[in-house]
């Protein structure tokens, strides 16, 4: 009896092993196109790093002061020289200078890293909690008019940059309604405590949680009317089980299954709605950093934001399809 | 199975957020300890390292330079012992030091972080930014490790005007590589009233009175700034009461000031000047009739009425009036049409039909840049274009980020600002004297004159300020007769402040503004009121 249980979860492990070696193989190659393709990008645009290095004091600096710059940071150099150079550092665990942020690359990422992973993993979780309970509520009472308001609201929704969402948030609860901070970390002044933090982090969250919604709700919604369809359920109906019991534990589980591969799906639009959202809050994550890297053509802090991005999202995609592997004993691995 | 063991857990969930979203607003930090103080800044420094720029001109609250400036102006000895004292040749500079002065990490100060601080300015490899201001340096040695001696190429009778520059440590400031890398331009060390408690880049930061200040612990001991860069939110929550104090634009600052309860209004004259460059390499703005008649058609009291709410002087040289005793009255250019036709009718640019002028079919029309992210002067542009129309000049505004203007500085017109009132005659010569001629964004046009060229050299090298007071009147003078530029105003700066503090002292201030100048520019010297 043991034995014959043991042999398939081994196989099963081997196979989930195989998955992740793979995608990681193939990751090493996708980073480096991706890091490359940043540095040409940053080179042909047209911004000018040497006016971040200087700001106002290039209005009163002579060429031969700017020109010594240049030479200095390496900016005379070719952009392959510049990529080689920052490659190198990378491979000996030097992250190199941000120009813009005058902090090394690590201590960049170390400051802001927890509070984006705050901001993502709260807005995550207002997210999957709404889009569950509405969409099964939807689901549940197909044609209801909660349906039919959550069908509206997600449609309507969709279309909705997270910025404007954002914006209305700010207008609706710091103007016409004052009850939540608006902007940063903490009061002005205040130390970072839990109870700061907790408070300033809700809007920005919940407009982040909302943004993300609308795919994730619908698709709980026609995913779990699928699974009603479906022979096991009639079955549970005949045995004559409660209908809260044949929903929530006859066709949900069947249904979540696509939705955790949905959910690592999104998360690429995550981190898009993130850099919206950091910039409107003044929230002092990593996504906001990338506008300022961006803008002032930070290389090592711009390709090391892209770098970490890209991991992010090739390891949700990777975690999303483990999960299913786990959930699913019908799924094969195939790469 | 994951559902059933979710559902309880999501509902918990949703809960402690709602609990979360109903908890009491924030209250302000106005109420709390009399002792601190909150300011908003529009404006954030990338880095607080004096290598790079901060706390170039002084009133910065982490560093002592070796002088700082008074309300009146002159330097005062901060971490000079007493005032700098000029060889007879005035090529050399001895500066005696202030003993038993600390930096903020404890280490002593003395011969050594002066020494360090201004190499590390002369130093190429270091790239510091304020390097282009130093250039008279030849170079500073210690005579002993309370006394260093700077070297000069040429006498520079302002030079104690020029020691405002923030000492660091010896130690910070000997770090490898560009200037932009040091710690010290996050981590700031200095032997200022304020030490940096913290700074979070983007939002916020603190600064707490330094005991051991040489002057004294300051009475206002905590200053937080808050770097608010949207003007009007700004103004929003100043009028909320959330800070003690902010920078706004005149207009929004007077709007506002009625509003908030227990502000003050404070406007500030500066020797921040706003000028039209008028490129050599054009055709057309380098013709000294199309210079001396738009000088004149120009109206500069109209702009600053309509555009700053009144708030600022009119400009025709880079010389405030607020400095009577620089000031040349009569190389001022009048408002004045009529005169101003007359002088491109008399050079022949003839009114074409549809009432622009050309002469030899050389259109009388040129484009003028502005950076596009600043309103004042995209405003100042639209005056002046529509300006220049009414005398039949054609000017075609170009919005533009500065990367995009700095490679057409020599034949297309700029709006450009700058000036400090400390020392006229240098800023006066890096924009004028044909020796900077478009050296980066110094004289950008080429702007050529030999009588501006001697009068600014000998005001430069003057043996004393009466001397060189004649000299800067001498080059307005020639300046006025085939002026280079269009000067259009100096701008006011406007703050409003918590009036709840003692100590304030009006002050003419430098480009440079914001919560480092003001009227915290001496928040040291401030004491709460109970």
């Amino acid at each position: 009896m043991t034995t014959a249980l043991e042999a398939p979860s081994r196989r099963r492990d081997r196979e989930i092993g195989i998955l992740v070696a793979w995608r990681l193989g193939v990751a090493v190659p996708v980073v480096a196109v991706v890091a490359t393709g940043v540095f040409l990008l940053a080179a042909w645009s047209p911004f000018d790093p040497i006016y971040q290095y200087f700001g106002v004091g290039v209005f009163s600096a002579g060429d031969a002061a700017v020109e010594n710059a240049r030479q200095q940071l390496g900016l005379n150099d070719s952009v392959w020289t510049q990529l080689g150079r920052w490659a190198g550092g990378l491979l000996s665990g030097d992250l190199g200078q941000s120009l813009s942020f005058r902090q090394p690359v690590g201590t960049v990422i170390a400051q802001r890293l927890p509070w984006t992973l705050l901001l993502v993993t709260v807005g995550l979780a207002v997210s999957v909690v709404l889009s569950l309970v509405a969409g099964v509520v939807a689901a549940w009472r197909q044609g209801g008019w909660v349906d039919r308001a959550v069908t509206a609201v997600g449609h309507t929704l969709e279309g909705l940059p997270p910025f404007v969402l954002a914006l209305g948030a700010i207008a609706v609860f710091a103007v016409a309604w004052p009850v939540l901070p608006v902007a940063g970390l903490t009061d002005a002044g205040a130390a970072p405590t839990v109870d700061q933090v907790a408070r300033h982090v809700v809007l920005p969250a919940v407009v982040l949680g909302i943004s993300q919604m609308p795919w994730l709700v619908l698709h709980v919604r026609s995913s779990l009317l699928g699974a009603l369809d479906e022979d096991h359920v009639t079955g549970a109906r005949a045995r004559g089980l409660p209908e809260r019991t044949v929903v929530l534990r006859h066709a949900l589980p069947t249904a979540l299954l696509p939705f955790v591969t949905v959910l690592g799906n999104r998360l690429p639009e995550v981190v898009t709605g993130a850099v919206l959202v950091e910039t409107v809050f003044s929230w002092p994550g990593i996504a906001a950093a990338v506008v300022t890297a961006a803008l002032s053509v930070d290389f090592p802090l711009l390709a090391a934001l892209t770098l970490l991005t890209t991991a992010a999202v090739l390891l949700g995609a990777l975690l999303a399809d483990v999960a299913v592997l786990v959930l699913d004993p019908r799924v094969t691995a195939d790469g | 199975m994951i559902a059933a063991r979710f559902v309880p857990l999501a509902a918990a969930a949703a809960l402690a957020l709602l609990v979360g979203a109903c908890s009491a607003p924030t209250t302000g930090p106005a109420a709390a300890d009399p002792a601190a103080m909150v300011l908003a800044d529009g404006y954030e420094p990338d880095d607080f390292n004096p290598l790079m720029g901060y706390g170039e001109e002084g009133a910065s609250k982490i560093y002592d330079g070796l002088t700082a400036l008074d309300a009146q102006r002159q330097p005062q000895p901060a971490l000079a012992a007493s005032a700098p004292v000029a060889a007879p040749d005035g090529l050399s500079w001895t500066v005696p030091l202030r003993q038993g002065v600390t930096f903020h990490d404890g280490t002593a100060f003395d011969a050594t972080d002066v020494v360090a601080t201004y190499k590390a300015v002369l130093d190429p490899a270091k790239a510091a930014t304020v390097a282009s201001g130093f250039s008279m340096v030849r170079d500073v040695v210690a005579v002993d490790p309370a006394t260093v001696r700077f070297d000069l190429t040429r006498p520079f009778l302002l030079f104690p005007g020029r020691l405002t520059l923030p000492i660091a440590p010896a130690e910070a400031v000997a770090v490898p590589g560009p200037a932009s890398d040091m710690p010290l331009g996050t981590k700031p060390v200095g032997t200022g009233p304020y030490r940096m408690v913290e700074w979070r880049q983007g939002s916020s930061m603190v600064l707490e009175a330094n005991p051991t200040y040489f002057g004294g612990a300051p009475a206002v001991r905590k200053i937080t700034v808050v770097f608010a860069t949207d003007d009007n939110t700004r103004a929003q929550r100043v009028a909320a009461g959330e800070f003690d104090g902010t920078v706004l634009p005149p207009a929004l600052a007077k709007g506002i000031a009625g509003q908030a309860q227990g502000m003050v209004l404070r406007e500030h004259a500066s020797a921040d000047y706003r000028t039209i460059t008028m490129p050599f390499g054009n055709p057309v703005t380098a013709d000294p009739a199309i210079r001396q008649a738009l000088n004149r058609a120009v109206n500069r009291q109209g702009m600053i009425d309509a555009l700053l709410a009144g708030q600022g002087r009119p400009a025709s040289t880079p010389i405030p009036e607020v400095l009577p005793e620089e000031v040349e009255p009569a190389a001022q250019f009048p408002f004045d049409v009529a005169q101003a036709n007359a002088i491109l009718d008399a050079a022949g640019w003839v009114r074409g039909p549809d009432g622009l002028r050309a002469r030899a079919g050389l259109p009388a029309s040129f484009t003028l840049m502005y950076g596009a992210d600043d309103t004042v002067r995209r405003d100042l542009a639209q005056a002046f274009a529509s300006d220049a129309r009414a005398v039949g000049v054609d000017v075609r505004l170009e919005g533009l980020g500065w990367d995009a203007i700095d490679p057409r500085l020599g034949t297309d017109a700029v709006v450009l600002g700058g000036g400090n009132p400390f020392d006229t005659a240098f800023k006066s010569w890096q924009l004028l004297s044909s020796a900077n001629a478009a050296d980066g964004y110094n004289n950008p046009g080429s702007y050529r004159n030999a009588a501006v060229d001697q009068a600014l050299d000998a005001a430069l090298a003057a043996p004393d300020r009466a001397t060189r007071a004649a000299e800067l009147r001498r080059f307005q003078t020639a300046y006025a007769a085939d002026p280079g530029m269009v000067f259009l105003t100096f701008l006011g700066h406007s703050y409003l402040t918590r009036d709840r503090f003692d100590g304030y002292e009006p002050v003419v201030e430098p480009h440079t503004h914001g919560t480092t100048w003001g009227p915290w520019w001496n928040v040291e010297r401030w004491t709460p009121r109970t």
